[in-house]
């Protein structure tokens, strides 16, 4: 079971990192529209210093939602997905080991990177760690609650931005405790654990729901 | 008579179409009765003036959206759990009508709060949430609209909306758990309303009469969605033996 659970989140990481498989383009994606921001709002370091956490949650929150078609689309084109359905993998856990996959090849390179970006925006250094670690607690949410739209839409071909519009209100509030988390740190010295540790049980809750709802998804999307 | 009595749909029709000439007869005199009491036979408040009287549309306006949105997760679970024909009716009849009644308390609460808080719109908890609670409706009528085939498309949006219930409870205790410019909680307390009963009898009149309302609506949508359906099977029927 672990190695099969294993070797399903290798294969997806795998797959999409490798050329053509698209991953890293939600990078890109983060890329731009992290450098867009300054161009509408103007080059005032000070605004940029106060809004860049949230403009980077955002931008990743945008890039996850983007790339969630991708989750299932590959494997349900070439049936590999039947044949997941037929082993003896339970497709709740199937789910979890294809978002562990997916997060690793998309998620994770946006934290890597929001330190990077954080410097265009000049935050400072605690707040620019805090953005950090709220990402990389928060994007496996993300992820996760995006799976249920992505299983849920899997009937439709083309279903990239109806997933997007069906995943967004859901994963509004990860993106309300990952921002609260660093106003805390920026505005005043207030206690920001209790966002941290918000998102912390967010993440592990859908840990728990999304692969239980994707599996049902899966199962009422194939049929 | 058992739920499963009401899973023919030609049984449905029956009652819906001998209970729904009632059901407008007494939404319309109790709305009747209640907006009167609402703008004429209650008291202005101490402080708003007769500002409050938008309060007798906003607040069962609100009731509704989270009454309706329940209704919805349930079923959402007579869908998923007893493939309950009528469930699927139900849940894609009553989307629009949430929607409805959420989009009404929320321009009612705008219209509300200019003359009394200053602002339009404020990002408190509650006004969040059931912002929120209006973008999940959205995406609900869209994932009915998606997909071609309607019992598909009920198993899909039915996961989605139990996915959503967890909103409510949100919403519910919003000015309890967090700071909000919002009023805190003045009939559903466990001591009991704090509400004038002067305010209070207008109030319930309004709720009971959205009440209906909403049930009217919603009997006349499931009604609508059950001919549609038929008529898509007549059409699907008629084009298979074309060929």
């Amino acid at each position: 079971m672990t190695g099969a659970f294993l070797s399903v989140a290798a294969r997806t990481a795998e797959l999409s990192l490798r050329s053509g498989g698209g991953g890293l383009t939600g990078l890109l994606f983060f890329l731009c529209v992290v450098v867009l921001f300054p161009f509408g709002v103007g080059p005032d370091l000070n605004l940029l210093a106060r809004i860049g956490p949230a403009i980077l949650w955002v931008a990743a929150l945008l890039s996850t939602l983007l790339g969630l078609d991708r989750l299932f689309q590959d494997d349900r084109d070439d049936g590999t997905l039947d044949l997941y359905l037929l082993s003896p993998l339970p497709p709740e856990l199937l789910v979890l080991a294809k978002c562990a996959g997916h997060w690793f090849a998309t998620g994770l390179p946006l934290v890597v990177a929001a330190p990077v970006f954080g410097f265009f925006f000049n935050i400072e250094p605690a707040a620019l760690g805090l953005v950090t670690l709220t990402l990389l607690l928060g994007t496996p949410a993300l992820t996760l609650i995006g799976a249920i739209g992505a299983a849920l839409m899997l009937a439709l071909r083309q279903g990239g931005m109806l997933i997007a519009v069906l995943v967004l209100p859901f994963t509004i509030p990860v993106l309300i405790f990952g921002v609260s988390a660093t106003l805390a740190v920026q505005t005043a010295p207030t206690p920001f654990l209790p966002p941290v540790l918000i998102l912390c049980a967010l993440t592990l809750a859908s840990g728990v729901v999304a692969p239980v709802a994707g599996a049902a998804a899966i199962r009422a999307s194939l049929e | 008579m058992a739920l499963i009595d009401f899973a023919n749909p030609g049984r449905f029709l029956t009652f819906a179409g001998q209970t729904l000439p009632i059901l407008r007869v007494l939404t319309g005199l109790i709305l009747l009765i209640g907006l009167f009491m609402a703008f004429f036979a209650s008291p202005p408040d101490y402080q708003q003036g007769e500002t409050v009287r938008i309060m007798y549309i906003h607040v069962p306006a609100a009731w509704i959206a989270m009454a309706c949105y329940a209704l919805m997760a349930i079923a959402a679970l007579g869908t998923l759990v007893w493939r309950h024909p009528l469930a699927d009716v139900a849940g894609k009849a009553a989307a629009p009508i949430g929607a409805g009644f959420t989009l009404i308390a929320l321009v009612t609460g705008s219209l509300w709060g200019k003359p009394t808080w200053g602002t339009w719109w404020v990002w408190d908890a509650r006004l969040t949430s059931v912002l929120i609670l209006f973008l999940i409706y959205l995406a609900l009528i869209a994932a009915w609209r998606a997909v071609e085939d309607p019992g598909r498309a009920a198993r899909a949006a039915a996961i989605l909306t139990l996915v959503g219930t967890v909103n409510l409870p949100v919403i519910h205790y919003s000015v309890v758990w967090w700071n909000t410019l919002h009023q805190g909680r003045s009939v559903f307390r466990l001591d009991g309303p704090s509400i004038d009963p002067a305010m209070l009898r207008p109030l319930m009149v309004m709720a009971l009469g959205t009440l209906l309302l909403f049930l009217t609506l919603l009997l006349s949508a499931m009604r609508n969605e059950i001919h549609r359906r038929r008529l898509r099977t007549l059409r699907l029927t008629q084009a298979g033996a074309a060929t």
